[in-house]
């Protein structure tokens, strides 16, 4: 198990390095000057941009500028936003606890709906609950979470008058629900077409005709036997989701104003600056390369078959 | 569709069985299917689709979409571009005028609502069809290289593949457009092609180390025969029904993906036409002139379902774990 971690960790280096210098040449091979952008339609202080660009480091050359990078990245620094002049690491700290409470919300409501609904579908299949719920998912699926958001924001908060239109105070859990919601929704579908398919494949298998054969009750062959075996896919699934699911805080939190890291991202993107889009992003790397590990570690965890030497 | 998939289910139960079938028939093909003649994959994918509901009504609506794409001139008579901003500012939509200008009302700017759907509908067929395209081509040389050349070649485009994978699909996307002032249908393409390609390469690698095991490519190797041919003629079109069916899935994704980025306007702008960029237009006059942001959402939604539905449809006839 140790040797496998370590081994892992070892891999996970080259990933790292090709992903963010893949990351750091998107940002800076390519055309477009986000120093210049500052000025906007206004006269250029040549002199100005050059003072700026040597502040921050812009006029080394690039394989000096992608070192400064990885090593800031060691120390927490991941970059300046050029805007205010803030590191992104405190523009980060002060926005990631809102997102983190919407994205576990987000999570919790996948998770359980999602395994519930797929567990349900997969014991009927080719029922028309199942079809049903099959059906369902292909509508989530199909919307994309900027025509979910307006919909519902449109439904239950100005037709309805059930919920407010945007997030007042992202402590309120009662204000997070209907952004929790869009926001898992594409994950909510997913999840529950993965455990439907699992769940009718393995629920023939010769362990759970034993199970029941033993006359243990139902629930319990259901609840263990079963779901946990079923959950691998789940599992890897949920794990390389999160990028996706940060990813759509860029437009759920743009829709009903949560002040949080997607809120941040979009504001970034429109003044047309590339470097905190790129800090944020490089974190989320991190996260999904630490996540994918984890998953690994997990299949152990969830089926004892799989042994790590 | 039990009923339709039933009486395949003897001759499709294994993966093993099906896929030497499709040798014996020569590859791919789909002439097939008369009785006592061994029926291909591809025949019997076919005869499903054929009878498969979702399947008529996708490829039904996805017929509609490409000629909206192709000739929207056909559809309506209005410009997508030239408002009349003191005549139709706003104005509700006349559900009774069917595919006249007026039928879906006008927008913030006096434009005609249909007029600015048909015309948007390229873009979104444009994206998708680029973006699948290549990606399917790229993902599909890099797996099927790997897969079949294994060792370092197999660890080189293996941890390749795994760079582009870390990074987040639609934020990966966004860093690489902000570079560019201009952003056409083909930038766009491009900044989704560049991060979309791994999926389609590691199913097309998996599919590949399975297939390359079987008797026939070993008997293809005794016979003599080169890389080439053998890559070609016997594992490709044995290795491509995974693909096809993740092809066809993401293609509503990236429909999806360039709207959303359009949306946040960071994809196509004005004077390009994208649902996106109306749904954007949209979002500030949500509660006076709801219509407005309504239809673009649901077109972006009815199209982007077209794509899912026919990826499922595709599923469902060619994964022989399904039958």
């Amino acid at each position: 198990m140790g040797r496998y971690v370590a081994r892992r960790l070892l891999q996970m280096i080259p990933v790292f390095i090709g992903s963010t210098l893949l990351i750091f040449l998107m940002m800076y091979a390519l055309p477009g000057d986000p120093v210049r952008a500052m000025w906007g339609e206004q006269a250029i202080d040549e002199a100005q941009i050059a003072s700026i660009k040597h502040d921050l480091g812009l006029d080394l050359p690039l394989w000096q500028q992608y070192w400064n990078y990885v090593s800031g990245l060691f120390q927490g620094d991941f970059g300046t936003q050029i805007a205010s002049q803030r590191p992104v690491a405190d523009v980060i700290a002060d926005a990631i606890p809102v997102t983190l409470r919407l994205a576990l919300f987000a999570f919790v409501f996948t998770v359980v709906v999602g395994i519930s609904l797929g567990v349900l579908a997969g014991l009927k299949a080719d029922r028309w609950l199942d079809k049903g719920v099959l059906f369902f998912t292909l509508l989530l699926v199909s919307v994309p979470s900027f025509v979910l958001g307006y919909l519902f924001q449109f439904i239950f908060a100005m037709k309805l008058g059930w919920l407010t239109p945007t997030v007042q105070n992202s402590e309120d859990f009662g204000q997070l629900f209907m952004p929790a919601i869009v926001l898992g929704s594409l994950s909510l579908a997913y999840v529950t077409r993965l455990t439907r398919t699992s769940i009718a494949e393995n629920k023939r298998a010769d362990y759970i005709r034993t199970a029941v054969a033993k006359g243990l009750p139902r629930r319990r062959v259901v609840g263990i036997h079963l779901l946990r075996n079923s959950m691998i896919p789940v599992v890897t699934f949920l794990g390389t989701d999160l990028g996706a699911l940060l990813g759509g805080a860029v437009v759920t939190e743009g829709i009903f104003n949560v002040q949080g890291i997607g809120r941040e991202i979009y504001e970034a993107l429109n003044r047309h600056e590339g470097s905190t889009v790129v800090g944020i992003v490089t974190l989320l790397v991190i996260v999904y390369l630490c996540a994918s590990l984890i998953v690994d570690l997990l299949y152990a965890v969830l089926d004892p078959r799989i042994r790590y030497a | 569709m039990p009923e339709a998939t039933e009486g395949a289910v003897v001759a499709g139960a294994a993966t093993e069985t099906t896929v030497s079938t499709v040798t014996t028939a020569g590859g791919a093909g789909g002439s097939g299917g008369s009785v006592g003649k061994p029926r291909s994959l591809w025949s019997d994918a076919w005869g499903d689709l054929r009878r498969n509901p979702l399947f008529v009504a996708s490829a039904v609506l996805i017929l509609l979409l490409l000629t909206m794409a192709c000739f929207p001139s056909l559809f309506t008579s209005a410009s997508p571009r030239n408002g009349d901003l003191t005549g139709a500012f706003l104005k509700e939509p006349e559900y009774g005028k069917v595919f006249s200008p007026e039928w879906l009302g006008y927008d913030g700017q006096g434009r005609s609502i249909w007029a600015r759907l048909v015309y948007g509908a390229r873009a979104s067929v444009i994206v998708g069809v680029v973006v699948t395209g290549t990606v399917t081509l790229f993902g599909g040389l890099v797996g099927m290289l790997a897969g079949y050349f294994g060792g370092w070649a197999d660890s080189l485009l293996s941890r390749l593949t795994d760079v582009f994978a870390g990074i987040p699909f639609l934020l990966g996307a966004m860093v690489v457009l902000t570079s560019f002032e201009v952003r056409t249908v083909w930038v766009v393409s491009a900044a989704l092609a560049v991060l979309g390609w791994t999926q389609i390469a590691r199913v097309m690698r998996g599919s590949v180390i399975s297939i390359k095991q079987q008797d026939y490519v070993m008997a293809a190797k005794a016979l003599g025969a080169g890389t080439g041919r053998i890559l070609l003629r016997h594992i490709l079109p044995n290795a491509v029904a995974p693909v096809i069916i993740v092809a066809t899935t993401a293609l509503g994704g990236y429909i999806a993906a360039e709207a959303t980025l359009s949306y946040l306007g960071i994809g196509l702008a004005d004077p390009a036409i994208s649902w996106g960029i109306d749904v954007s237009a949209g979002k500030d006059q949500l509660r006076n002139a709801p219509h407005v942001l309504l239809f673009p959402a649901l077109m972006v939604s009815i199209t982007v379902l077209a794509f899912i539905m026919l990826g499922d449809a595709v599923r469902n006839a060619l994964d022989p774990k399904l039958r």
